[in-house]
């Protein structure tokens, strides 16, 4: 009895410092967050006196909202969020769609060729965008157009300063293909026969038994595609040169002339940060989930 | 007609202003304006010199233009003499002694001080006539030092990139040293890492070694205005926040004479058209329109800038004879010297910065500027001596 007593109070006395770990440890991953959208209420020259103590994380001074009204003055943030907001969507959800699609007949079809297609995929990887940018300015720039000029529809080429160059080139993705294929083997193939067996083809297959079966896997490549696609800057920036297509990463460029203007851009990144956050706590769980199940790691 | 001007809205007025006016002045042509943000122009004028996709009109940072004028992206201006004569010479863009870029304003650097904080550590107040000397400014910096100031001199060093070459080429081209060899373009041997460039690293490093400087920020001139240092070597564009904080204590100091007397980097945006562009004509009558007075003064006095024209300058608020900032006017015209000319200038820049900042480290200075002429003369190589 006095055991276990003393278990309970060693347990409770564990998990309390568990906790105060924890609650360290999610202090410390805040703090850059807390000293953005604090330094968004203040003047620039207070948030860099202020820099270097504990006042840089506590609304403390001359507090106003100013940067963020200053921010519509130098940015059409609205029009930025907006085409941001176009871009992520269609390549997150088409993503989602052709690379699961990719990955289930990598994983569940049998067909000649597939180690090698899968490999091709893998390999794709380890080419950074980098090195391939200017090679796929000069493609897209080669590529066929419909266009609408005084009523008519004419054709065109090139595809600078349109959505369909910020969102075409980034759908399909090797990584999220091969995550999809090593998460699809997770299912019983005996699933697969008895469906067939029943008269289902492999789209049914993908459509009633991979996709619903699958939902942290699609978490993962949804969180995984969408904050790359959030934070495009060095394509846009190649690509569209009309401001009114612009994505917010291009747009924080805007605050950095002669003089940065520090609070403005943290009142920016306090609002281009908040998409970000609420689709991360949105889709968390699963995220999490599927980390632990796929063994991916970030 | 594309500009760097994307997040700066009292340029962006003017330039509207003046597009309007030049569209209502006459009906052939009509100019559109599309801003960028300066940190991703460059990257866009090439990509869209690639998909041969420039606008007709253009602005660049001057040492870039030789660069895009090499590589077939600028045509020659095609101004009238009179009106290029009548422009400051540092915001004319020659390469290979013709045209191809010409600018509204010029910049210049200065060091900031206080009248009181000289006055009371006996300091002598340097004019443009008589500036300092190396070693009346190492013994005022050493007397600033004593008297309390951790680091007395903010040279900017937290800064990256073009910053570099323009603020501390002219210190190195005042002690003797270049860039690049200017006569022929087609070496830096002698000049980067000859004795006067090691005399001047020398410094420059030990100026980082006894805490006169150092590169902890931020940028900007935030540490003078606080009066954390007592002197700041920066820009006219940060002039007028230090005239609101400062006052009449505020002193525009010459730079140091190194030895063969005071330079400063001259060349910032200037304007050019584009090889491919099919309305030369009107893009040639908007930018004779685009360089009356009134703009210039327009878009100095929003920028606080230095106009390009002594009528523009005369109007000015900022840099009429009598104004305060006047003295980065003179500074300009008797102490700018350019960057050198010429396509390599992209690498010579970078070469320059890298080394600077391993020496500002604690790096080797001889062997450090040895490297860094080893980079520019491969590039030079590399290219056929680009045309020189």
């Amino acid at each position: 009895m006095a055991v276990q007593k003393g278990e309970r109070v060693l347990s409770r006395r564990r998990r309390l410092w568990i906790y105060l770990a924890m609650t360290g440890l999610a202090v410390f991953f805040l703090f850059p967050l807390v000293f953005m959208f604090v330094s968004s209420l203040k003047p620039d020259g207070q948030i860099l006196s202020d820099v270097g103590g504990w006042r840089a994380f506590l609304p403390v001074g001359d507090i106003s909202v100013d940067n963020y009204s200053g921010v519509f003055d130098r940015v059409p943030v609205g029009r930025f969020l907006l085409n941001s907001v176009i871009v992520t969507t269609v390549v997150v959800v088409a993503g989602l769609v052709v690379n699961s699609m990719a990955g289930f007949a990598l994983s569940r079809m049998r067909w000649t060729g597939r180690g090698v297609v899968l490999g091709v995929v893998i390999a794709t990887l380890i080419v950074p965008f980098e090195t391939i940018a200017v090679p796929m300015v000069y493609w897209v720039t080669q590529l066929p157009t419909l266009v609408f000029e005084n009523g008519w529809i004419a054709y065109d080429f090139g595809w600078l300063d349109t959505y369909e160059v910020q969102i075409i080139p980034f759908i399909a993705n090797g990584f999220s293909v091969f995550l999809f294929a090593q998460y699809f083997k997770t299912i019983p193939t005996a699933i697969d026969e008895a469906a067939r067996i029943d008269g289902a083809g492999w789209f049914t297959i993908y459509r009633r038994i991979a996709v619903p079966l699958s939902g942290p896997a699609f978490a993962t490549v949804a969180i995984l595609t969408f904050l790359p696609a959030w934070n495009q800057y060095l394509w846009p920036s190649m690509v569209v040169q009309d401001e009114d297509l612009r994505p917010v990463m291009v747009g924080m460029q805007y605050f950095f002339q002669e003089n940065t203007a520090w609070g403005e851009v943290m009142a920016y990144t306090s609002m281009i940060t908040l998409p970000v956050l609420v689709v991360f706590l949105a889709f968390q769980r699963a995220f999490v989930s599927s980390v632990a199940a796929s063994g991916v790691k970030g | 007609m594309w500009t760097h001007s994307a997040g700066n809205p009292g340029e962006i007025a003017v330039y509207e202003q003046l597009i309007s006016d030049f569209n209502a002045s006459q009906t052939r042509y009509e100019v559109v304006q599309e801003d960028f943000p300066q940190g991703s122009y460059n990257e866009a004028v090439t990509t869209a010199a690639a998909a041969r996709k420039l606008p007709c009109l253009l602005d660049m940072d001057g040492p870039v233009m030789p660069n895009w004028a090499w590589a077939g992206y600028l045509q020659p201006l095609g101004l009238p003499d009179d009106l290029v004569n009548s422009l400051l010479p540092t915001t004319v863009g020659r390469y290979k002694a013709t045209v191809y870029s010409a600018g509204y304003w010029e910049a210049a650097l200065a060091i900031f001080a206080r009248k009181s904080v000289l006055d009371k550590n006996n300091i002598r107040i340097p004019t443009v006539d008589r500036p300092w000397t190396l070693d009346e400014f190492d013994a005022a910096v050493a007397t600033l030092k004593a008297s309390g100031y951790r680091t007395p001199l903010d040279l900017g060093a937290a800064d990256k990139g073009e910053w570099w070459s323009y603020a501390y080429s002219p210190m190195l081209q005042s002690t003797g040293g270049d860039l690049v060899d200017r006569a022929s373009m087609k070496t830096a041997e002698g000049a980067l890492n000859g004795p006067d460039a090691v005399k001047f690293f020398t410094w420059f490093q030990q100026a980082f070694e006894k805490g006169w400087a150092d590169n902890a920020g931020p940028i900007g001139n935030q540490r003078f205005i606080d009066d954390a240092v007592a002197l700041s070597y920066t820009g006219v564009w940060n002039a007028k926040a230090a005239l609101d904080s400062v006052g009449d204590d505020l002193l525009i100091l010459p730079p140091v004479d190194f030895g063969k007397g005071p330079k400063i980097g001259g060349g910032s945006w200037q304007w050019g058209i584009s090889a491919g562009c099919k309305n030369v004509d009107g893009a040639r009558e908007y930018l004779e329109f685009s360089f009356q007075d009134k703009y210039l003064t327009a878009f100095a006095d929003s920028q606080v800038v230095i106009p390009s024209t002594a009528a523009a300058a005369k109007a000015s608020k900022y840099f009429s004879d009598n104004a305060d900032l006047r003295e980065f006017a003179v500074l300009s015209q008797k102490f700018a010297l350019a960057r050198p000319a010429t396509p390599g200038y992209p690498v010579i820049s970078s070469s320059f910065e890298k080394a600077a900042k391993d020496i500002m480290s604690g790096a080797e200075v001889k062997s450090t500027l040895d490297a860094a002429v080893r980079a520019i003369d491969a590039d030079i190589a590399s290219q056929n001596g680009y045309g020189f």
